[in-house]
């Protein structure tokens, strides 16, 4: 079986498998032999967390420089890993930074490159990817037809499950030969942004989402996103005028997101913003003007006041659950 | 790409990308046996007008055009891409660049962004590429970074905020967890979001002035790029199959009487989700 590559992250949340790695590796046992990358230092835990994944090999990196220049580093080491070990895919999580390690991986080793891939399915030993495009309006299939293929996939296309069998692999150190230009944009200063201690947008099961019709007082969409475990998402023209942060947006410029669930609140729904939601399983949507597009694409819709709806319906769902 | 020893504040050569995509208030459609964009209806892409505003805003502080300093705005594509060109000179780009060739036709990312680098390093000394953070169309956002390992360039992509100084370009990025400060010795390659400024319109002053304003129009041969590593021929990935999906429809609608927020529970009950 030929040796598809998983990069797995331990810069930023060191010392445990994130769960879309975890998926990445799943992934990677159902269609061929299993190899992890990592960037930063291979924990005993997190070496038993990728042998329960049954991985083959560990090839890892603890250079410096992996941390201190973004990603072209990070591209540096898993295309000399891949390179290494012969793979005949690479495979990244969808976030900003690993589309940018794709992107990069795909001009070191002259190969193919596809992004935003909802699941992956293979084909002999080829893998095909599947993606929607046009915001989300049609669903393609497309495959590398270079020698290695390399892929982003995104959260929850596949559940993470360990291998019937464990493996214990070593691992290897490897150096990385990085290219200058990899270490030409320098991180002068990083400040932490407030965490809400509500599940990430796009791995969140529900969102709720406000725009232009809250106002400026996004309690009680706050309010209904805790009450659901819920994760709180914005309309653009909610983050341009200040009332929430600009990582809320969802929409063509902010995160594309499909939650089992996702409702809209005082959102219009112009195109840019089902651009970022559309393939969620059920939309409800509430707003005052019958007349928003978005109630022509929601489940459930209601023609009213968010601010007498949301707070009913948090105390509805606080009674039921007492 | 030569390194350049500007003095604080020196002339700017700048080049912006520009692409001309389907309106996305229309409805998109794959057309074909190689399931390609339809590109009736196109326009500018919207996020390629921040990256022009932040070449415009850099060039205007050190002089503008009379200062020496150049914003090429480089389109690839087909003839009626010439549009995106012309628009960007009538916002105030100072001159143009068009990769028009018909073995272009079906290129994926991996060939475009080869033809880019090709177009750029006809152009001699470029000290910045701006970008968007992603077409409108293909929305992979992957060109940028392909761009930058191609041309040997550092990149900072997602810039939230620009400045050059000296030679020194600095940048925000405001990501989920952090906010970064980044900065690059030119020449470098930006791609930056709609957060970093507000475009500017064309105004009258403006779509005058750009018909006296250069555009060169160059074939794939004219850059030293084989017909065969671009196009079909020349990329990585193809597309084996499309399906448009089924429109959603709309569901229930009520209007509340003073107790949509229980319908709102029930719902979510019958769907199990609370």
């Amino acid at each position: 079986m030929s040796a598809i590559v998983v990069y797995v992250d331990q810069l930023d949340a060191p010392g445990k498998l994130s769960t879309t790695t975890a998926q990445l590796l799943t992934l990677a046992r159902s269609a061929g032999d299993p190899v992890a990358v990592v960037a930063g230092a291979v924990t005993p835990e997190l070496l038993a967390e990728l042998g329960a994944q049954g991985v083959s090999r560990v090839l890892a990196s603890e250079q410096a420089e992996l941390g201190q220049f973004l990603v072209a580093p990070k591209a540096d080491l898993v295309a000399q890993a891949a390179a290494a070990v012969s793979a005949s895919a690479v495979l990244v999580e969808n976030s900003a930074a690993g589309k940018e390690i794709a992107a990069r991986v795909g001009v070191a080793l002259n190969a193919g490159v596809i992004t935003d891939a909802v699941s992956v399915t293979h084909d002999g030993g080829t893998l095909l990817a599947h993606k929607s495009v046009l915001a989300g309006s049609w669903t393609v299939e497309a495959r590398a037809t270079s020698a290695v293929a390399v892929i982003s996939v995104k959260a929850h296309s596949v559940e993470a499950s360990a291998a019937a069998q464990a493996s214990s692999p070593d691992v290897e150190t490897i150096e990385v030969a990085f290219a200058p230009a990899s270490l030409g944009a320098r991180v002068v200063s990083r400040t932490p942004r407030a965490a809400s201690g509500r599940p990430e947008l796009e791995d969140a099961r529900i969102v709720v989402a406000g725009g232009r019709g809250v106002d400026g007082d996004f309690t009680p969409i706050e309010e209904l996103a805790d009450v659901l475990g819920a994760a709180v998402g914005a309309s653009r023209a909610a983050t341009d005028a200040g009332w929430i942060s600009h990582a809320s947006q969802v929409g063509q410029t902010g995160k594309k997101v499909s939650p089992q669930l996702y409702i809209s609140v005082g959102i219009s729904g112009a195109i840019q913003q089902k651009a970022g939601m559309q393939t969620s399983k059920l939309i409800v949507a509430v707003n005052k003007d019958s007349e928003s597009p978005i109630f022509e694409i929601a489940d459930f819709g209601i023609v009213g006041d968010l601010f007498q709806v949301l707070p009913q319906a948090v105390e509805e769902i606080k009674k039921r659950r007492a | 790409m030569t390194q350049r020893t500007a003095v604080e504040n020196s002339a700017l050569n700048i080049v912006v990308l520009v692409k001309y995509v389907p309106d996305a208030q229309f409805d998109r459609h794959l057309t074909g046996d190689a399931h390609r964009l339809d590109r009736n209806e196109s326009i500018l892409s919207e996020l390629d007008e921040y990256a022009l505003e932040a070449a415009l805003a850099l060039t205007d502080a050190r002089g503008g055009a009379k200062g020496g300093n150049t914003v090429t705005a480089l389109t690839l594509g087909p003839a009626a891409a010439a549009a995106a060109v012309k628009k960007s000179l009538q916002i105030g780009a100072t001159q143009g660049l068009h990769v028009s060739d018909d073995a272009l036709a079906g290129s994926d990312a991996s060939a475009t962004s080869l033809a880019l680098a090709a177009a750029i390093q006809s152009l001699g000394q470029v000290d910045l590429v701006i970008t968007g953070m992603a077409s409108t169309d293909g929305e992979t956002s992957i060109i940028p970074a392909q761009l930058a390992a191609r041309l040997d360039l550092p990149q900072i992509t997602f810039a939230s905020a620009l400045d050059v100084t000296g030679t020194t370009v600095t940048a925000r990025r405001d990501g989920d967890d952090f906010s970064e400060e980044i900065q690059a010795t030119l020449p470098a390659l930006v791609s930056v979001t709609d957060q970093a400024n507000e475009p500017r319109y064309p105004n009258f002053k403006g779509i005058i002035a750009a018909k006296k304003k250069k555009v060169t129009t160059v074939s794939l041969a004219e850059l030293g790029v084989a017909a065969d590593a671009v196009g079909h021929a020349g990329s990585l990935t193809q597309v084996t199959a499309a399906a448009e999906r089924p429109a959603r429809t709309a569901g229930t609608i009520i209007t509340d009487s003073g107790d949509a927020g229980i319908q709102l529970v029930d719902f979510l009950a019958a769907q199990k989700l609370i």
